[in-house]
């Protein structure tokens, strides 16, 4: 074996490197980075049955009534609004403290409802929900800067905690009906 | 420094590439290991909405997705073009998803379970009727937390 060996040529592996770019190029063009990105929400539990729901106890200055229907119309407080000024407009009401009557007593106590029709559009209701969520993440922002210096991203945990215990994001969907009615 | 004048001056050797393939080998190992094949083939076309206020999903292997859009065009002659629920490999009705999200908890750890996230990935034309459905149905199922996927971007 020993005698026979001795005769081959060492194999050139000049070409490995080729071989290992072609491989590497194919791995480079499928991979695909994309992160998942989105709105993250907490659904509620369901409602106990033998636990009827009184919300009656909630003011209703601290609702901050939204409607969808099923045209893509919103009607917020029992006006039409268009969609631009949806977050100046939650803003207002969420960070009233009590000034105008109509509005929230503070922050804290103050919520928002969102109905959607069965036939509202998808990209409709994210808008909505990107709006709300714009409104908190911006007067988070102000606050944090306020107290802080800092922005709300950049606070450590204890600092964030603070934070969002005075704007707690309550947004609330009512249990889904019939607003729109042609459905 | 002495080690590397030595033999300066008589013209620069030729740069070893043998090591060349190790360090490809490597890159190649690399982008191997990150990337994550598609496990599902889409049957419904989605294209999910813009939004500016978005978190990055973390934790993917506990992240159990649900699709919402109408059907690709090769299966439209089969299923139509009203908006549809897949889930895994296949068609599914508002029904099935308790079922599919018993079985996504069976196969993960029990201290897991609370951490999992459900991600709604629908297209931005389908109609809120067949969300709210669905998310009725992961209420019932006690799958709490949602995630509305969206892509960045400015309306």
């Amino acid at each position: 074996m020993a005698s026979k060996r001795r005769g081959l040529p060492e194999i050139n592996a000049g070409s490995m490197a080729d071989i290992a770019f072609l491989l590497l190029i194919f791995f480079l063009v499928t991979t695909t980075m994309d992160i998942d990105t989105g709105i993250a929400r907490k659904l509620p539990p369901m409602p106990d049955e033998d636990q009827p729901e009184d919300d009656s106890q909630i003011n209703a200055r601290n609702i901050y009534v939204v409607l969808i229907n099923s045209s893509n119309q919103l009607l917020v407080e029992g006006e039409l609004m268009d969609i631009s000024q949806l977050k100046e407009g939650a803003k207002k009401f969420i960070d009233n403290n009590g000034v105008r009557e109509n509005l929230s007593e503070n922050p804290e106590k103050a919520i928002i409802s969102l109905q959607n029709d069965r036939g509202t559009s998808y990209k409709m209701y994210i808008r909505v929900q990107n709006e709300l969520a714009a409104a908190y993440n911006e007067l988070r922002n102000n606050s944090a800067l306020n107290m802080f210096g800092e922005r709300y991203i950049d606070l450590n945990k204890t600092e964030k905690k603070e934070i969002r215990t005075m704007y707690p994001q309550k947004i609330s969907e009512a249990e889904p009906k019939n607003i729109g009615g042609n459905s | 420094m002495s080690k590397f004048k030595k033999d300066g001056g008589k013209g620069m050797p030729a740069i070893s590439t043998a090591s060349l393939p190790d360090i490809v080998f490597m890159l190649l190992f690399f982008f191997m290991v990150t990337t994550v094949m598609r496990e599902t083939t889409l049957f419904v076309s989605i294209q999910t909405p813009k939004a500016t206020e978005i978190k990055k999903l973390e934790k993917k292997s506990l992240v159990s997705y649900i699709y919402i859009g109408s059907p690709v065009k090769r299966m439209q002659a089969s299923y139509g073009t009203a908006s549809r629920i897949q889930l895994n490999d296949a068609f599914a009705n508002v029904g099935e998803i308790q079922e599919f999200i018993a079985t996504e908890r069976e196969a993960k750890d029990e201290k897991e379970v609370p951490y999992m996230t459900t991600s709604i990935k629908a297209d931005e034309t389908v109609k809120m009727g067949i969300i709210t459905d669905v998310k009725q149905e992961l209420r019932k199922a006690n799958a709490l937390k949602i995630n509305y996927s969206t892509i960045k971007g400015e309306y």
